[in-house]
């Protein structure tokens, strides 16, 4: 039995992420001041980083595959996870949970999505999805003392090991069909054999559905969600609205547009229900939200519906305008939580939205990078949130599903409710409580990059969509 | 013949043994039935030509885990399942989901047509030993997911640690 | 044909069971059976040398306990990849080596983690 190492260079990104994880967990036992294992968290991350443009392939069979579309996502990851370091450096002080792990876990959070985002079979999709998701349970019980935190990971463990048991047994399903859990194998099988009207094979998608609506928490499996956002460490609630959400379009848009792509019709109608109602739910629920977490949570889980609408259309332009999408959401919602995590201080907890009461009076400077990125989330020009929305509906019309998008508008109008909202309290109310600002230089970091990147992809928004094209090509 | 049997004693063992883990009162009760549950899962195995995999349900499930199930058990030191009525209230809804997903998983399945199997034919693997083909595809084919398990155990020694020590060493 | 294997080979396995159990519910019935039943108060109180039980018999569990626990379970897990992997060590060469060399090394870091952070000292 001759056995050669399979090659290794389009897995250099996971590889040296993966290295440079055990090297921060280990630096933690010899570093005392935290800060110094943040800075160094994310120095790695950003060299790592440099490794994505190298070569891309397929390797170990077909299981790990790195393209355009997988290079993208892993972007967002990078993006995602070096924001919410930033924002968490003095925030993580002042909840009084800074210790060193919190920085590994992270990494190794992101090393599951990057696995995820490269997943050419079932069973390494299904294992990188387990490492993400241990690393974020564990996250968000990170403030092991404070009750809700603990209900936090309690929930979103015990939902999220549900899901992956409907994730298992939909893919026992497909290698029962099928004899493989290779996605491009499946969809030759499915063709093949002309399983497309096979009830067991709409069965499992619809428990794949399941497991990936959990993940990005698209309703009904957005129960999670709220309580779960509410509980995490502010910092933990950014990192997990964007990283494991966007991995889970990742592993949606290939899963279901190469295994599944000659049942596009059956799982477009499965999907279509969806979207309307976490846009509904998402929407409708969140106008009735006084904490601005959970609130974040339900506009988190509406997002997650327009997003679909990416999926929906079943073609690149709207698998790209999906990936633009995520992108800009990354920026703004970090973006957002970056300010929120700012009105959290010692003994002042600030996740009610009448905290935001004449915050324009108190710190206008703050006000002001909230009403961009509220503005930002309504989808209001000269904002990158608009821009991001523009291409979904656009690549949803052209695809013609133009009554989706009808409603997918109406939904967005009611969000402009909840988040403009928030900028009427902070500017037309007089302030009730003084809000003391947690500043620090590096969430002043974030809040730059974050800013610059609304209004930059705001202003000038296709470069990015065009990057996005580009990565989607030869998908 | 004889193994339908087996497997219809086992399918309704396992089913009823489930049953009666999470309907118990006393936790300790549940986790005893639970051990009986691990050993029939085991014969299971056995019957699916799987020895390796019996053997580590043996040795993980009914060795380990259920310890760390007893364990847990004990931490909490609860006597008497409570009975909050906000929970107990979803009953009949809970009920009349999970009897409309039986159905309906009941009925896609009877379309179910089976691929065609594979090289690892019964005689291929009593000839080689469950292991050792077990091996030779976890340890070429199957070498990348072997690997993320690491990671994953990994993370689970970090996040027992972090979410359970008592005073976290900075 | 799948479906249609039986390992007869664990019939003494199956034996042995059976007979276990039949002599462990046996005795148990043979003893009711016979045996005379005169319960009085002493009788029935659970022995504590003599003394009379006071409180709870279930106490609460440390939560280190949990931890060591977890540990075991997760080096458990490790120690059986390598049981397959000894099996078809000679088989695959020296590439088995490197990668199971991979895999301790990555639990080697969490071991060390753990051996730092004080996870396996009782406090």
């Amino acid at each position: 039995m001759n056995f050669q190492l399979p090659d290794l260079t389009p897995m250099i990104p996971e590889l040296s992420m993966t290295a440079f994880a055990l090297m921060v967990l280990l630096l933690d036992l010899l570093i005392k001041k935290k800060e110094v294992v943040a800075l160094i968290s994310i120095a790695g991350v950003a060299l790592v980083s440099l490794t994505l443009f190298g070569p891309s392939g397929t390797t170990f069979g077909t299981m790990f595959i790195s393209d355009g579309y997988s290079t993208f996502f892993k972007i967002i990851f990078f993006v995602n996870v070096i924001l919410s370091i930033l924002i968490s450096i003095k925030y993580i002080a002042v909840e009084k949970i800074n210790y060193g792990e919190y920085y590994s876990l992270m990494l190794f959070s992101t090393i599951g999505m990057m696995i995820m985002a490269s997943a050419g079979d079932l069973i390494v999709l299904y294992l990188g999805l387990e490492l993400m998701a241990l690393s974020t349970y564990v996250l968000a019980g990170f403030n092991r003392h404070d009750i809700k935190s603990n209900e936090a990971a309690l929930k979103y463990f015990l939902l999220g090991a549900f899901s992956s048991a409907f994730l298992l047994y939909g893919i026992s399903i497909i290698y029962g069909l099928t004899g493989t859990t290779d996605l491009r194998a499946i969809a030759s099988f499915i063709s093949a054999r002309d399983l497309t009207d096979n009830f067991s094979l709409l069965l499992s998608i619809i428990f794949l559905t399941v497991a990936f609506g959990f993940k990005i928490a698209a309703a009904p499996f957005h129960m999670w969600a709220p309580d779960v956002y509410e509980g995490a460490p502010t910092s933990i609630t950014a990192f997990m609205s964007v990283g494991p959400k966007a991995a889970g379009f990742a592993v949606l848009g290939r899963v279901f547009m190469i295994a599944f792509a000659s049942v596009k019709a059956d799982w477009a109608a499965i999907l279509i229900p969806i979207a309307i109602l976490t846009m509904a739910i998402g929407n409708i629920v969140a106008l009735s939200q006084t904490n601005i977490k959970r609130m974040l949570a339900y506009s988190s889980i509406a997002h997650a519906g327009y997003a679909l609408l990416g999926i929906i259309t079943a073609n690149n332009e709207g698998l790209a305008s999906m990936m633009n999408y995520l992108m800009i959401y990354a920026f703004m919602n970090i973006g957002a939580f970056a300010v929120i995590i700012m009105l959290r201080s010692e003994g002042f907890k600030g996740d009610s939205i009448y905290d935001y009461e004449g915050l324009s009076k108190t710190h206008p400077l703050a006000a002001v990078l909230m009403l961009i990125f509220m503005f930002s989330l309504t989808g209001i020009p000269p904002t990158a949130g608009f821009i991001g929305k523009l291409y979904l509906f656009v690549s949803a019309i052209n695809a013609g599903y133009t009554w989706l998008v009808v409603v997918a508008v109406i939904f967005s109008a009611i969000s402009a409710y909840f988040y403009l909202r928030i900028i009427m309290y902070m500017y037309m109310r007089e302030p009730k409580t003084t809000v003391t600002l947690t500043t620090s230089f590096s969430n002043g970091i974030a809040l730059g990059i974050t800013t610059a990147a609304v209004l930059l992809i705001g202003i000038l928004p296709s470069y990015l969509l065009d990057l996005a094209k580009a990565a989607i090509k030869g998908f | 013949m004889i193994q339908q049997l087996f497997f219809i004693y086992f399918a309704f063992a396992i089913t009823g043994l489930s049953l009666l883990v999470v309907t118990r009162k006393n936790p300790v009760h549940s986790v005893l039935w639970m051990l009986l549950l691990f050993f029939h899962i085991a014969s299971l195995y056995l019957f699916l030509n799987a020895e390796f995999m019996a053997a580590i349900q043996v040795i993980v499930y009914a060795g380990g885990i259920l310890v760390l199930f007893l364990f847990v058990v004990l931490l909490m030191n609860i006597r008497e399942e409570l009975r909050i009525g906000k929970y107990i209230g979803a009953g009949p809804t809970g009920f009349t989901f999970a009897a409309a997903l039986l159905v309906v998983v009941f009925m896609s399945l009877r379309s179910f047509v089976a691929a065609p199997p594979g090289i690892y034919s019964i005689d291929l693997i009593k000839k080689e030993t469950h292991t050792m083909v077990l091996g030779k595809l976890m340890y070429t084919e199957f070498l990348y997911p072997f690997e993320i398990t690491s990671l994953i155990l990994l993370v689970a020694i970090i996040g027992a640690i972090v979410l359970a020590k008592r005073r976290l060493k900075t | 044909m799948p479906g249609t294997y039986i390992p007869s080979e664990y019939l003494p396995v199956l034996i042995f069971i059976i007979i276990a159990t039949a002599f462990g519910f046996g005795a148990l019935i043979i003893g009711t059976v016979f045996r005379l039943k005169k319960p009085y108060y002493e009788k029935l109180l659970p022995y504590e040398s003599g003394i009379d039980p006071k409180g709870e018999p279930r106490t609460r569990f440390a939560v280190r306990f949990y931890i060591i626990a977890m540990l075991f379970v997760v080096f458990d897990v490790e120690a059986i990849f390598i049981y397959p992997w000894a099996i078809v060590f000679d088989k695959i060469g020296i590439f088995a080596f490197i990668e199971m060399v991979l895999f301790i090394v990555i639990l080697l870091v969490g071991y060390i983690y753990a051996w730092k952070k004080e996870a396996f000292q009782w406090d």
